[in-house]
This record gives C-alpha cells, sequence and structure tokens, in this order.
C-alpha cells in the first residue's frame, strides 16, 4: 500500500479517473485508496468528486466508508454534487444491517452542504428511534452535529425533546451519547447568546444518569460525569447521594474518569454537611490521586497540575505522600517543575529534611531550567517553614560554593528573599555572597546582590566599595541593576553617613532629585517593608473555586479561567460580570475579571492563523504552557497595584502607601516579570516610557502595557504626591 | 470536544488527517508544524494559541496530535490519544511512520469508529475487531443476525464480550506483573520505593463467564478472616471497566464478566514492604581531574530458587571520558560513549548471590570546570515467580451456566525497566 504514496506523476488524477471507472472491482477500489492517499498529503483531487461518488453504492463497507471520507471532505466545495449521494444516503439509512444504518447518517451529519442537510432530518427522525442502540447513539450525536450546520432545524424538528426522551433509554452507552449530545448543543447554544438553558438536569434526569454511570462505556462516564457537575442540589443529602454514587468510579483505570469524578465529588462536597462524609470523601481521594502519577507524562501533568488546584483548596490531602513527588531523573522537564511546586506545598516540618536532601540533588543536575527553580524551591521552603530556614541556607551556601555561575546567581537571588523575611539573621552569609560579585551577569542576580549590600551596608566594611564599582558601570548596567544601585546607594547614604566622598556625591545628587528632606527620606527608604510569604493560593478564592469545577479541563491545567483562551480570547471588559454575577467575594471578582482581561488581550496578541495576513511576523514563541504558567502569578502582580518584589522596594514603598488600599495576596517571590512593575512605576519625569525590555523572551510581555500603563500613571502620582 | 486528529512524521508530513467538527480548517495542521515540531523549544504536551489548543504524544518519531477549541477535557484527550496508540499496536504491531503509511486506510476506518464528532466512542480492542479487520467485509456477507450482534455488544452494557466465545479447553491465565520503582541515595538510604502492579488476564473461556478474584489484599483479609499475616497493603487500585466498581466500592469483592482474550484487569500501588529484588552498591571515586573508579556490587535478595534475568546495569560516565576499563567476573561490560554510559549486561544471577563490576574511567581535560551532575545508575532486571509487594493471587473463580471445568495459570513477574536507580 506504501506505493499509493509515490510521487506524483503527470496526469495522475486522469489516471485515477480512469480507474475510478475500470470494470475491475479491485482496480476502484485501488484508486479510491489512492484518491484518500493523495487528500491526506493535500493535493486535489475534488476533480474526480463524479468518478468516487460512482463507486459509492457497493457492499463492500470499506470502500463505502472511504467513499464517504472522500465526501466528507469535499462535500462543501461541489455543493451540487453532492446532491447525486443523497439517494444513496437515504437508501443506506434503510439498510438491514445496523452498521451500515449508522454509517449513512453518522457521514451525512458530516457533510457541510448546505443542500444535504434538509434530506437529513427525516432519516435521523427515523434513526433516533431505531430498535438497535448502535444506530441510536450514532443518531444522538448526529442531532448535534445538525445543530452546529442549522440550528433552527433542530427546533423545528424537534430533535431536542426527542434528545430529553432519550436519556430515559435502556441502553447506557445510548444515554451517554445523549447526554454528550445535550451538552454540545447546550454550549453552542450558551455562545450564541441563548437565554434558555437546552440541558436543564432535573433530579428526575439525575437519577437516571446516576444509572448509566455504572454500565456505560468509560468515555460515557467522563460525558455524565461532566453533566452531573452541573446539576444543582436542593439539598445536602442530595449531594451525600451523589458523592456516594460517583466515589466508586476513583477505581476506574482512565484517569479522565477518575480526574472527572474528582471534579464531581469537589463540587458537590461544597454542600455536604455532615463533616464524617466529607472527611471520609477527602481521605478517599488521595490514593487515586497518587496512582495518577504512574500514567504517561502528558497525563501525569495534567493530574499535577490539577493536584496542585485541589491543594489550594485542601491542603490536607496529600500531607504524607510527599515522596511520591519525588522526580525521577529521566522525568520530562514539565512533569519535574509541577513536582517541585508540589513539593513545596507539602513541605511540612517533619519532611523537610528529606525535601532538602532531594532539592540539593537536583541542584546538581543538567538541565539549567530546572536546577534554577529548584534552588527557587529552597528559597521557597526557608520561608514558608521558620524552622528550617537555617537549613535551607546551609544548603545554599554549599550550592553557591561550588561556583557554577548559574547556581550562584540563582543561590544570590534566592538569599536576597530569604533576607527580606528573615532581616539580620544570616548575616554571617554576606562575605560569601559578596566574593562571588565577580561571577554575576545576569540582572536580577546583581540586583539582589545590591539590595543586600545596601540593606546591610553598615555591617558590610567595604560596602561603599562594592557599590562603587556599580556606580562606575552605571550607565551600562540594566534597567533593574541601575534601580537597585540607585536605591542601595541612597540606602548607604543614610545608613552610613560618612562613607567614602565619591560615593555619597553621587547619591546626594541623585537624592536631591528626589527630595530636600532626609528625614522624610529615611522614611521612605528604609522604611520596614512588609514581609514576604509564600502565598498559599495562586489564583483567587472565586476562581479557585471555578476550577476546581472544571477538572480536568484545560482551563484546570492553565489556572485561568475558559475565557481566557476559548472563543478567540476576544472577550471584552463588559462580557466579564456575566460569568462573575453569582461570585460572592466581590473583591475576588473584579481581580478575576480584570486578570481575564488581561489575559485575553494577551491572547489576543497572539498568532491569529484564522487570519493569513497576520500569519506572518508573527515570533514563533507561542502560547508554550510552561510560558503561561509563570505569566500567571505575573498577571496578578500587574493588576494587584502592589507588588512585594524586593527589587522594587522603592516603587513598592510608594505603591504601599500610595495605593496601598488594594489589597492583594502577595505575589511568587522572584517572578522576573514583576520587574515591569517596577520600569512602570518609576519614571521619573512623567513623561511616557516605553514597556521595558523583556528579560525573558515571553509572549507575556508584549502584552502587558494596558494595565501596567494604568498602574503607572497611579504609581506616578504617587511620586508627585509625595514630594 | 476534539474538533481534529493528525499524526504527523518527524519532519513535520502529515500522515493522518482528519477533522471531527467545522470549527477548524485543514491549514491548522500547518500551525502545528511551524509552531511544535519546527520550534525545538517546545517543552510542553499541551499548546493553546490562540483559542485553539493542541494536545501531542510522541510515539516512534511520530507526534499524534489532537486539537480542540474549547475547554476540553485534557485528561481525557491524552488518554484517547494513548488508546489510539494501544489501538494502532493491537492491529498492526509496530506504531512507526511505516506502519502508519501502510494502514492508512485501515486507521481512518479506526478513528472513525472511536471517534464521533470530537467524542470518543467505544474503543474496546476486542470489539473493534469484531467489525473492523485488515480484510474488507462485505456487508452482504454478514447475516443481519451478526451485525446486530456486534452492535449490541458495541453498545451494551457488556460492551466487551460477545456472548457466544466458545473454547474447547477452559482456561485462564493470569500474570501479575510488578514494576519496582525505586530510587536511593548514595549512601543506601531508600528515597522511595514503591510498586506499580498490573494484573494480566488471558481468559479463553466459554460463554459469559462470572468471574471473582481474590488477593491476599489486607483490606479484604482483615474484613474475612483475620490472622494472616502475609497481607499486603494496597494503597490503590483501578480496573478495567469490566469490573463492578461499586460492588468492589462496598464489598472489596472483584467480580467481573472478562473480556475475551488478553487484557489488564486491575493496576494497583503498593508502598509498604516493598522488597527490593537487587542492591547495588556503587562506589564511584573521582581521582584528581582525569580519572574516575568504580566499584559496583549487585547483590540479590531472593531465594535461591529464582533468579533474576536480563539484568542490565547502567553506570554513568562523566561526559568527557575517553575510555573505560572494566573488569567483570560474570556478564559483559562496554562503555558505550554515544550515551556516556558503561552497560554491564548479566543475562542471569542466582538468588542469594553476589557479583561486581571494577572500572576506570580516563578522562580528558576540559577547559570549562563544570561540575559532573552524576545521573543515577539503572539497574534494568526481570525476577519470575516473584513479587515485591508480596501480592498473591489467592482464588480465581470462574461460574458459567454450562457448569464447565476451567484450568487457572498464575504468573508472577517482577521487573524494572528505567525507574531502578541509585544515586
Amino acid at each position: 500500500m506504501a506505493a499509493f504514496r509515490a510521487p506524483p506523476r503527470k496526469g495522475e488524477n486522469f489516471e485515477l479517473s480512469a480507474d475510478l471507472n475500470s470494470e475491475y472491482k479491485e482496480k476502484r477500489k485501488d484508486a479510491i485508496k489512492r484518491v484518500i492517499a493523495n487528500m491526506t498529503v493535500q493535493k486535489d483531487v475534488s476533480g474526480l468528486f463524479p468518478d468516487v461518488l460512482k463507486n459509492m453504492q457497493t457492499d463492500d463497507l470499506e470502500q463505502k466508508k472511504l467513499v464517504y471520507l472522500y465526501l466528507m471532505n469535499y462535500a462543501k466545495t461541489q455543493p451540487e454534487l453532492v446532491i447525486l449521494a443523497v439517494n444513496t444516503f437515504v437508501k443506506d439509512t434503510d439498510d438491514p444491517n445496523p452498521l451500515v444504518r449508522a454509517l449513512a447518517i453518522r457521514t451525512m451529519g458530516c457533510l457541510r452542504a448546505e443542500k444535504i442537510i434538509d434530506y437529513l432530518c427525516d432519516p435521523l427522525q427515523k434513526c433516533l428511534r431505531d430498535e438497535n442502540p448502535y444506530v441510536r447513539k450514532t443518531a444522538a450525536l448526529c442531532v448535534a452535529k445538525l445543530y452546529d450546520l442549522k440550528p433552527e432545524l433542530v427546533i423545528e424538528n424537534g430533535f431536542l425533546e426527542t434528545l430529553q426522551e432519550m436519556i430515559a433509554d435502556s441502553n447506557p452507552m445510548v444515554v451517554a451519547n445523549t447526554v454528550a449530545a445535550l451538552t454540545d448543543i447546550h454550549i453552542a447554544a450558551a455562545a450564541a447568546g441563548s437565554n434558555t438553558e437546552v440541558f436543564v438536569i432535573t433530579s428526575a434526569v439525575l437519577n437516571k444518569l446516576l444509572i448509566a454511570l455504572n454500565e456505560c462505556s468509560e468515555w460515557g462516564r467522563v460525558a455524565i460525569l461532566n453533566a452531573l457537575g452541573r446539576y444543582e442540589t436542593h439539598d445536602d443529602r442530595e449531594s451525600e447521594h451523589i458523592c456516594e454514587r460517583v466515589v466508586p468510579q476513583f477505581q476506574h483505570a482512565n484517569a479522565s474518569v477518575v480526574l472527572s469524578a474528582i471534579k464531581v465529588i469537589m463540587i458537590h462536597m461544597r454542600s455536604v454537611r455532615s463533616e464524617t462524609l466529607t472527611k471520609q470523601l477527602v481521605r478517599k481521594m488521595a490514593p487515586p490521586l497518587v496512582t495518577l502519577l504512574s500514567n504517561p507524562p502528558e497525563v501525569q501533568w495534567v493530574a499535577l497540575r490539577d493536584i496542585n488546584l485541589l491543594l489550594q483548596k485542601r491542603p490536607d490531602i496529600l500531607s504524607n505522600e510527599m515522596r511520591v513527588f519525588f522526580c525521577k531523573y529521566n522525568d520530562p522537564l514539565y512533569v519535574k517543575v509541577e513536582k517541585l511546586d508540589i513539593m513545596v506545598r507539602l513541605a511540612g516540618p517533619n519532611n523537610v529534611d528529606a525535601l532538602l536532601s532531594e532539592l540539593k540533588e537536583y541542584a546538581s543536575e543538567v538541565d539549567v531550567d530546572f536546577v534554577r527553580r529548584s534552588i527557587k524551591a529552597i528559597g521557597q521552603t526557608a520561608i514558608k517553614i521558620d524552622e528550617a530556614a537555617e537549613r535551607c541556607v546551609n544548603v545554599l551556601m554549599e550550592l553557591i560554593g561550588t561556583r557554577v555561575s548559574y547556581v550562584v546567581q540563582e543561590g544570590v537571588v534566592v538569599m536576597k528573599d530569604i533576607f527580606r523575611k528573615y532581616p539580620s539573621t544570616y548575616e554571617g552569609v554576606i562575605p560569601t555572597l559578596c566574593a562571588n560579585l565577580d561571577e554575576l551577569d545576569e540582572p536580577e542576580a546583581k540586583a539582589s546582590l545590591i539590595w543586600i549590600i545596601g540593606e546591610y551596608a553598615n555591617k558590610i566594611d567595604n560596602a561603599d566599595e562594592l557599590l562603587g564599582i556599580f556606580v562606575d558601570s552605571f550607565t551600562e548596567e540594566s534597567y533593574p541593576v541601575q534601580l537597585q544601585t540607585l536605591t542601595a546607594v541612597v540606602k548607604l547614604f543614610l545608613r552610613k553617613p560618612d562613607t567614602s566622598q565619591d560615593v555619597r556625591d553621587r547619591a546626594y545628587i541623585y537624592w536631591r532629585l528626589l527630595s530636600t528632606d532626609p528625614g522624610a527620606a529615611k522614611a521612605v527608604v528604609l522604611a520596614h517593608r512588609p514581609p514576604i510569604s509564600l502565598p498559599r493560593t495562586t489564583v483567587s478564592p472565586a476562581l479557585l473555586e471555578e476550577l476546581l469545577g472544571e477538572i480536568p479541563s484545560l482551563a484546570s491545567v492553565y489556572h485561568k479561567p475558559e475565557e481566557t483562551f476559548v472563543g478567540r480570547g476576544r472577550i471584552g471588559a463588559d462580557a466579564i460580570p456575566k460569568g462573575g454575577s453569582e461570585l460572592a467575594d466581590d473583591r475576588a471578582t473584579a481581580q478575576k475579571a480584570f486578570q481575564t482581561v488581561a489575559a485575553g488581550q494577551q491572547a489576543e496578541n497572539l498568532l491569529n492563523f484564522d487570519d493569513p495576513t497576520s500569519n506572518d511576523g508573527q515570533q514563533p514563541t507561542g502560547l508554550a504552557a510552561t510560558t503561561v504558567l509563570t505569566s500567571t502569578p505575573a498577571a496578578t502582580n500587574l493588576l494587584s497595584g502592589t507588588s512585594s518584589n524586593p527589587l522594587d522596594d522603592l516603587v513598592s514603598i510608594f505603591g504601599n502607601t500610595g495605593i496601598g488600599t488594594n489589597a492583594a495576596p502577595p505575589p511568587t517571590p522572584g517572578q522576573p516579570q514583576t520587574h515591569l512593575n517596577a520600569f512602570g512605576g518609576l519614571s521619573f519625569g512623567g513623561q511616557p516610557m516605553s514597556p521595558a525590555p523583556p528579560m525573558t523572551p515571553s509572549v507575556l510581555q508584549a502584552v502587558s502595557p494596558p494595565p501596567q500603563q494604568q498602574q503607572q500613571q497611579g504609581a506616578q502620582d504617587d511620586l508627585l504626591g509625595l514630594f | 470536544m476534539i474538533s481534529a486528529f493528525f499524526i504527523f512524521n518527524q519532519k513535520g508530513e502529515v500522515l493522518i488527517s482528519r477533522l471531527y467538527r467545522t470549527d477548524l480548517k485543514r491549514s491548522i495542521a500547518d500551525v502545528f508544524r511551524i509552531q511544535v515540531i519546527s520550534n525545538s523549544d517546545v517543552r510542553s504536551p499541551i499548546i493553546t494559541l490562540g483559542s485553539t489548543s493542541f494536545f501531542h504524544v510522541r510515539i516512534n518519531n511520530l507526534y499524534i496530535v489532537a486539537v480542540t477549541k474549547c475547554n476540553a477535557n485534557a485528561a481525557l484527550v491524552f488518554e484517547y490519544c494513548y488508546r489510539f496508540i494501544a489501538i494502532a499496536k493491537s492491529y498492526f504491531g509496530k506504531v512507526d511512520e511505516e506502519s502508519v503509511k501502510n494502514n492508512f486506510v485501515l486507521i481512518y476506518e479506526l478513528i472513525d469508529e472511536i471517534n464521533d464528532f470530537g467524542y470518543p466512542q467505544n474503543s474496546e480492542i476486542d470489539t473493534l475487531k469484531s467489525y473492523i479487520t485488515t480484510e474488507s467485509v462485505m456487508s452482504t456477507s454478514i447475516p443481519a443476525e451478526e451485525s446486530s450482534k456486534i452492535t449490541t455488544q458495541a453498545t451494551g452494557a457488556i460492551s466487551w464480550r460477545r456472548g457466544d466465545v466458545k473454547y474447547k479447553k477452559n482456561e485462564a491465565f493470569v500474570d501479575v506483573v510488578e514494576t519496582v520503582n525505586l530510587s536511593m541515595s548514595a549512601k543506601g538510604t531508600i528515597l522511595r520505593a514503591d510498586v506499580d502492579g498490573h494484573i494480566l488476564m488471558r481468559a479463553y473461556l466459554s460463554g459469559t463467564p462470572e468471574c471473582k478474584f481474590g488477593l491476599n489484599d489486607k483490606l479484604v483479609i482483615d474484613k474475612n478472616e483475620r490472622g494472616i499475616g502475609d497481607a499486603v497493603e494496597l494503597d490503590d487500585c483501578r480496573f478495567h471497566q469490566c469490573v463492578r466498581l461499586d460492588e468492589f466500592d462496598s464489598t472489596r469483592t472483584i467480580s467481573f464478566i472478562p473480556p475475551d482474550g488478553e487484557f489488564e484487569l486491575m493496576k494497583y500501588r503498593s508502598t509498604s514492604n516493598v522488597k527490593l529484588p537487587l542492591r547495588v552498591i556503587p562506589t564511584v571515586n573521582e581521582i584528581g581531574t582525569s580519572q574516575v573508579s568504580y566499584v559496583v556490587t549487585v547483590k540479590t535478595n531472593f531465594s535461591n530458587k529464582l533468579s533474576a534475568t536480563n539484568v542490565v546495569i547502567r553506570i554513568p560516565t562523566p561526559l568527557n571520558t575517553t575510555s573505560v576499563d572494566t573488569k567483570v567476573a560474570s556478564g559483559k561490560a562496554k562503555y558505550v560513549p554515544a550515551e556516556n554510559v558503561v552497560v554491564w549486561k548479566v543475562p542471569r544471577i542466582q538468588g542469594g548471590q553476589e557479583i561486581s563490576l571494577s572500572a576506570t574511567a580516563h578522562l580528558t581535560s576540559t577547559t570549562h570546570r563544570q561540575v559532573w551532575a552524576r545521573p543515577p545508575i539503572d539497574v534494568d532486571f526481570q525476577v519470575l515467580m516473584f513479587t515485591a509487594s508480596g501480592l498473591i493471587v489467592r482464588f480465581l473463580k470462574v461460574f458459567e451456566k454450562s457448569n464447565y471445568n476451567s484450568i487457572k495459570w498464575v504468573r508472577y513477574l517482577t521487573k524494572a525497566s528505567g525507574s531502578y536507580q541509585i544515586r
């Protein structure tokens, strides 16, 4: 059969046409296969339409399927000719063989030609009531196909009512497909702006679903579980009942069934009042979650992302299971990164030693990105668990001692965070850090070290010399370093007024720019900064609830609401309240909406390949999921109005004193994107500043301007207001 | 749901393309080629561009790709991709570029059967094989009765089994296959040891047999017969869809009507009291910057009636290794420069034995001083009639209307491949 893919010959279509009309059956069939092969590689074989069509009427099922495949592909381009096929289709829906009937109805629904659709209704009506369940289940989905093409036909013919009746079908597979079709139509109708609910799940429907759940195929179970998740219970007894009926699904071999079952439990557990049942449900959830890690890496990754969400809601689920999240040497990076995050979430005083020795091990691996994240994780552990901070610092110092460039740089960044959390505690390590000054070439690491020097200027003998190095190269440094040098020099001046002339002069000049009152300056620059802590959640509570109800969908994997990437990602600000109206927490809703807008704009700026004009000139970065992940907390930062990233402390002070009213969860420390805040905030003269150069190639940067500018405005006002 | 399904080869050529829904154009395949296949930076299995999400799984240089435009169930999409691979494997053996090209007609037939309008349909291999075959089927050659039987089976409550199976000899084979995951620190402390168990069954049983399956699982035993010492604690188990989950949930009995032929009855996980069949004690010393010396000892940790077979030990060497001298008493050891490992193959190690390897790796001097990451030593092996978890099949009862006698066979195998690591 490989011969079908031979390179094109002159007049191949002509030859095929001849073969399609051959008197020999085998020759005709071979020709059809070659046509399909050409179709796959996108050669134009639409000209052969009439010839292929002639071969439709056959007893050979394989050949029939091939012809149908061809028809599905080209029906749209040849609407006139498709009509010729209608007769055969309609005849096939009366065939004694149920497989043929189902095939015909399945294919008719896929022909995207206006003309044929009108002929579809009668056979469909018949097939929906076919005595054979295989035909019925195929017909059920065909209604959804029809709705996709011409919704009014579905309504006129009363197919929706027929589907509603079919939920009571005796065959579980038919029930499952009916549920899938109804859900599909429900979503399509909602997207089209229809106000009537197409698929209302009543308690009568609920019972039928619960019965079918245990009997239908794995995929059907997913469809039914989705529907169960949408059901609104009337009292806690009903919720308990659903939970009890769904829990056995945790033992299913298919990961999507398990995760969907977890979703249903998470949704209905909200209204379960019995403490013991809740406890029992949570306890039963742990083993299947761990088992999901023995799936292929892609499935594992989805599970890990969802576990991450679950832990934000219920941090105790997997408290004894940290070891299963230890990375294997050959895990793909995306799995390792998620495992790291979850390990830090699960870290506690009792398992921190195991975690640290594990993280130390990872820090010596080959992949630079993974090593950096591991070092970050050590810092996060130190910030999370007070009593383990010292051990973390020791591990970090050991790693810095390896003098591997990127390890040292990341180590310095992390140390700065630790200093922020535990001021004046680990000063003994400062000399070691300063000794590595020459190794640093990344802006973030440099800026971190400068921050440390500035902060402990009075305890470092040669602080002025060290800062002098940076002052001398001031104009060549990147923004964060300049910014940090500026602040550090001011701090040095305030803390050690008798320091070297040169630095002080420089500091004084900068200082004159800002203020003439050193007292006020002291209050601002040396003010007590809010301590940093590890955020327990990365998404707002309302969004968390919503995402938990969508496990294991893409939204739950991305930790972003569905609107950000579905429907062309073009939801405007006005469309947001609709989704958020039921959410109780107003503040969170506003924040979520804001986040949505930012992310929506982000999506919009991305490659829009439906539109050929925008296809060129796009950078090939794409929205790789790993990029998305880093962008989520950053988006929160942009919108939160405050940033507790120590790097931009000048700004953050202004932010805190000025627009400190917007309380927001502190973002993850060390997010590179937060620098944008800093630049946005500190534009001196009030003239517009271009967005800062991206530090990491990420799509986000291109997108951030709108919210950033807003904030920039705010910060400027504050700057002016202060002085 | 799934809007399109593609198979690409390494070069990004489309081998199979099937659009299930109308919301995508065929040209979407080019986007995937440009954004993922030609982009070496992609490190995520899901890529979302605008509102289009690409899910991909790689196998033998092929990309199996599913595309969606909605907030799809990500776990389901990946499970579906893997199910496709499993089905393809069972139909034509290997899933690679050649086999896909050679079987493209069959593949189109299959992906139309297991997916309709983006919703996965019945994908039980046994059932599919009853009506999608490698030979062409004439619709007239199947009597109407037969075809309606097929369809009832494909949709029935026991979609995985035909009703009319007949065997002269009724036999059932049970294979308990355990994969040991181990990571051990260089000092010999166990960081993580657990067992992924699979119970595979080959059922050649007539009629519609009702089976009951029993293990020495602690939960079951604690309920029924107290005081049995060798009970195994299973952390979790998952079952083939033929097992009645509600019954397992309430009474912990595993009862089912098996599919005909081979299937995976259950998967389980155990973390307590894992018996490690092999103990590896490595001593690695970096002598200056020019040499690394190795002494690796492997001890077996099971009865001397059993033996470990196909033992392959991979010992990583630094990247700048030029040559390695090895000395082994049993098996063969060879330095593989392409992978930077010494591969030590031992065909068989008897229980209670101990073997060792000593080697010296010679290094070239390098300009940049990069610390050697020391990847873990990896051991692959198989031990027949041994379970690391201690799991034993206690019974398999078969009940059928005609009351025939059936013969049952049980085999145990513990193995490791790529997951038994010593740092």
